[in-house]
């Protein structure tokens, strides 16, 4: 498929992850968009991968250029793991402390 | 030979440097002895210096280069020869005689006071040294300057009279005024011709390249500086103020050395003067009137040192005359006779004064012959001498003014006579109100008069000695002498003319003037040694003693506009502008902080909004910047 | 229109039909169901690039282990349609225009880029062909090559897993 077109999904899917962390103020919805976005880029990633063995895949099969962006989304699928777990932790804190999970309520941790 | 010459200012600067920072450990002894000491060690030197000029002729001496830049070079050079050996005779002898007559004179000062005379006294005397030793006009200003500064430490040497501070500030404030015509002057020559050294300027091919216009900016910038220092109409007010000083400093700063700098300027600019014919009749001019005014002044001045102080701008007045109609010996020669007589008369003042106890009205005198037989003898030969009485110095000096005016225009010669008349009535009724009739002032005071101290004697009877001597050196033709001092003088005023009088016109001349300030002085003793005026005077007589109201006048048309304008300045633009400014910045500031900070609102969504708003203008600056400043540009021009 | 392009669109459609869905619903639930629709629709991109292990690994972590994280906090914090913040429409509309203008100007830097320069113009991927995406390729690199930044990452699992409990402790 023409590069183009996985960049074009990818800038939907991370546009779409925007306008949900804009409009949304429910915080786990927001952490969820942010997963989003982070799948957006993890798709963009492998297309390009694919992009550059493409290239030298015509002169030789068993080529593995473009392998490390395949490395890195599985390390981005790595932080993700963690932050995720870091993240819930925090807004079940916040609900503790706010009865709430309203990101506009987060300034009131500043007191 | 050259290394005297380094030694001839060094001495003075030497005896400022240990008496200055010796102040608080010297014994008042060792302060007047190194004070007096290191002007005499250069007047002696002075004095073989001027041997071997009256043998040898002028020589130029460098010391290193001052100034080099690309299109100029200044040498600190030295010039020595006929017009400033005798000007170094003149300001170390008179210096010497000075200082030790302040030695005396100060010896109420504490310590450190007298340590810090001397040092001012010395400072004083190395300025005006490099003044006219410079072989440049840089070194001169630098000189000009020094003695100025050294004027003003020493009007305000009493510092803890306000009155004095303001007169020093005055003398000072007026001399600038001055200094910058010159310090003009220095940079037009520099921009003209590259050179400010004297042998250089004055050489034919210089010359030829200043135009006559130049000669006459330069010439009359110049005569600005020379108005300032030397107290001519309009900068003169400052030097009867300036009579605040100690008496010796008025007679060695105002009377003989540092206001006769200005006529040393033009006597040797000579040859560029000559190039400017405007200029010789403004100097002229200035010169007479000043020389006139202030003679009328001195008539009712009753403070001793307030006349002399007139008499003193009314003399160098007189000089500017001769400048001003070619007659360069005769300003030379009258600056010389000047300073001997007018030293005097101020060391005179002084000793009176110093009997008297800081007594300075002439109303509250009367009857000091019998009690200062020597102040009083050498007074009267001063009176004498400045009156024009021959054959005491006085007279051959100003009647060879005199002279020359008349050969260049009568009414000069009228004016100058009828000032000479003044002269002598207003020296006369000094000299009667002051040593004749009866003291009036209290038996107890009287009993306490006495004749002054030797060190302060004997510097009257040598001064007296010159006084009455020194115009010998100048006996005109027509008297059968042979005027010694114009051919000494020749090699350096070359562009003077000789004088083409018949000699009955110049008998004459003499005649008239020496009648009539016999007149004078006749009718003066009369007046005033039985009956001195003692009344407040009326009339003209009153617009006289307030001095014209001159001083009222610059107040009026000069300090109140500036003052009036600093004001406006002060309440209306620094308040409401400036100062408006100022404030409405910090307003604005404070308000739009108060704005930014309702962007500050702790909601997260609206930081993220902000956020992905900046990532968009980033992005379409960085991809699209070319064709926003087209957008830009289209839409601006 | 091969397979492989049809396979494209229908799981293009798909992950964006699904991603606005979650953005559009208002049970939190619902949106954590969409979103796993959407993990599944891009483990099938991946499959369609021939990165396999990457298609597994994305169902198993995300899918599987994030999704269910998710899923557990909303319920154990009871959220639900009911308890939704109410946002303002103001702030809805800003936030869907900020959103749209990134997209198009992005978009528009792309458009440009592909016919512009010559750095993305006629560049293709390769459809379900290739080594790298397989598992043996991508262990022997992560092994050799990448053996210090994997080991590294377990250290950040350890410690976002100390900071999870620390946070979540009751005080």
């Amino acid at each position: 498929m023409p590069i183009q077109y996985y960049i074009y999904l990818a800038l939907a899917l991370f546009s779409i992850g925007i306008i949900g962390v804009l409009t949304r103020r429910n915080a786990i919805i927001v952490f969820m968009c942010i997963e989003l976005m982070l799948n957006a880029a993890n798709l963009l990633l492998v297309a390009f991968s694919q992009m550059h063995q493409k290239i030298a895949y015509a002169a030789n099969p068993a080529a593995t250029n473009g392998i490390e962006a395949q490395l890195f989304v599985f390390f981005i699928m790595v932080v993700a793991a963690a932050e995720v777990s870091v993240g819930l932790a925090i807004i079940v804190m916040l609900y503790r402390n706010t009865r709430s999970v309203d990101i506009n309520f987060l300034n009131r941790l500043k007191n | 030979m050259s290394n005297l010459i380094y030694l001839v200012p060094l001495l003075p600067l030497i005896g400022f440097l240990i008496n200055g920072l010796g102040r608080k450990f010297l014994s008042k002894l060792m302060i007047a002895t190194i004070g007096s000491g290191a002007i005499l060690l250069s007047f002696i030197i002075s004095v073989i210096l001027f041997f071997d000029v009256k043998a040898t002729g002028g020589k130029v001496f460098t010391a290193f280069t001052f100034i080099n830049v690309e299109i100029f070079k200044i040498d600190f050079a030295f010039q020595i020869d006929q017009l400033s050996s005798l000007f170094l005779l003149i300001i170390t002898g008179i210096g010497f005689l000075i200082h030790l007559y302040s030695a005396a004179y100060m010896k109420e000062e504490t310590p450190d006071h007298y340590a810090r005379y001397f040092a001012y006294l010395n400072l004083f005397v190395f300025s005006m040294l490099l003044l006219v030793m410079g072989a440049n006009y840089v070194i001169m200003y630098i000189g000009w300057e020094g003695v100025a500064l050294c004027s003003y430490l020493l009007i305000g040497f009493w510092f803890k009279n306000n009155q004095y501070n303001y007169a020093a500030n005055k003398a000072f404030v007026m001399n600038r005024i001055g200094d910058l015509g010159f310090l003009l002057a220095i940079f037009w020559l520099l921009l003209k011709v590259g050179t400010v050294s004297y042998s250089e300027v004055f050489s034919a091919e210089v010359l030829a390249k200043l135009s006559s216009t130049d000669a006459t900016i330069i010439t009359l910038l110049l005569f600005v500086g020379a108005i300032g220092k030397s107290a001519q109409i309009p900068l003169y007010t400052w030097l009867p103020d300036a009579m605040a000083g100690p008496t010796p400093v008025s007679a060695l700063i105002h009377a003989a050395t540092m206001v006769t700098a200005g006529i040393y300027m033009i006597a040797r600019s000579n040859v560029l003067y000559h190039l400017s014919e405007v200029t010789q009749h403004i100097v002229a001019i200035i010169g007479i009137a000043t020389a006139f005014f202030s003679a009328t002044i001195a008539l009712k001045q009753n403070d001793i040192k307030k006349v002399l102080a007139y008499s003193t701008v009314s003399q160098l007045g007189y000089m500017f005359l001769a400048l001003g109609v070619g007659a360069y010996t005769g300003a030379v020669f009258h600056v010389m006779t000047h300073a001997f007589f007018k030293a005097l008369l101020f060391l005179g003042a002084g000793s009176v004064i110093y009997a008297l106890h800081h007594e300075q009205d002439i109303r509250n005198m009367g009857g000091l012959k019998k009690k200062m037989p020597i102040t009083h003898i050498t007074f009267l030969l001063a009176c004498i001498a400045i009156a024009g009485i021959p054959p005491f110095s006085g007279f051959f000096s100003k009647d060879e003014i005199l002279a020359a005016a008349y050969a260049k225009n009568p009414v000069y010669w009228v004016v100058g006579v009828a000032t000479s008349m003044l002269t002598a009535f207003y020296m006369f009724r000094l000299y009667a109100t002051t040593f004749l009739g009866k003291y009036r002032g209290t038996a107890e005071q009287e009993h306490h008069i006495h004749e002054s101290p030797k060190t302060m004697t004997i510097p009257l009877i040598i001064l007296a000695f010159f006084s009455v001597v020194a115009g010998f050196v100048g006996v005109p033709n027509v008297l059968g002498g042979s005027h010694q001092l114009h051919h000494f003088l020749a090699p350096v005023l070359t562009t003077e003319k000789g004088l083409h009088l018949e000699h009955s016109t110049e008998y004459l001349l003499m005649g008239i003037t020496i009648a009539l300030a016999v007149v004078a002085i006749l009718y003066a003793i009369n007046k005033f040694s039985k009956n001195p005026s003692l009344n407040e005077p009326t009339g003209l007589g009153k617009t006289l003693a307030n001095k014209w109201y001159v001083d009222e006048l610059y107040d009026a048309i000069i300090v109140k506009p500036v003052l009036a304008l600093a004001t406006f300045l002060k309440n209306i633009i620094e308040k409401s502008g400036i100062d408006g400014i100022v404030n409405n910045i910090g307003v604005f500031i404070q308000y739009a902080a108060r704005q930014l900070r309702l962007l500050q609102n702790g909601q997260v969504a609206s930081y993220i909004m902000i956020m992905v708003l900046t990532m968009v203008v980033f992005i379409l600056l960085w991809f699209y910047d070319s064709s926003i400043l087209k957008l830009v540009a289209k839409l601006f021009y | 229109m091969n397979l492989v392009q049809i396979l494209f669109w229908f799981l293009s459609a798909l992950t964006l039909f699904s991603a606005l869905m979650v953005i559009l619903s208002k049970n939190p639930v619902h949106s954590v169901l969409w979103l796993i629709l959407v993990f599944f629709a891009i483990s099938g991109h991946y499959v369609l690039l021939n990165a396999q292990f990457l298609a597994i690994v994305n169902l198993i972590v995300y899918a599987g282990a994030i999704m269910v994280l998710f899923l557990f906090v909303i319920m154990l914090l009871n959220l639900n349609k009911e308890t939704e913040p109410k946002k303002n429409i103001w702030m809805k509309l800003a936030g869907t225009i900020a959103g749209g203008c990134f997209l198009i100007s992005v978009s528009n830097v792309i458009y440009n880029a592909q016919t512009g320069s010559a750095e993305l113009a006629n560049k293709a991927t390769l459809m379900g062909k290739g080594s790298i995406g397989l598992i043996e390729t991508l262990g022997k690199t992560l092994f050799t090559d990448y053996v210090i930044p994997f080991e590294i990452s377990s250290v950040l699992f350890l410690s976002a897993m100390v900071g999870a409990v620390i946070i979540g402790k009751k005080d």
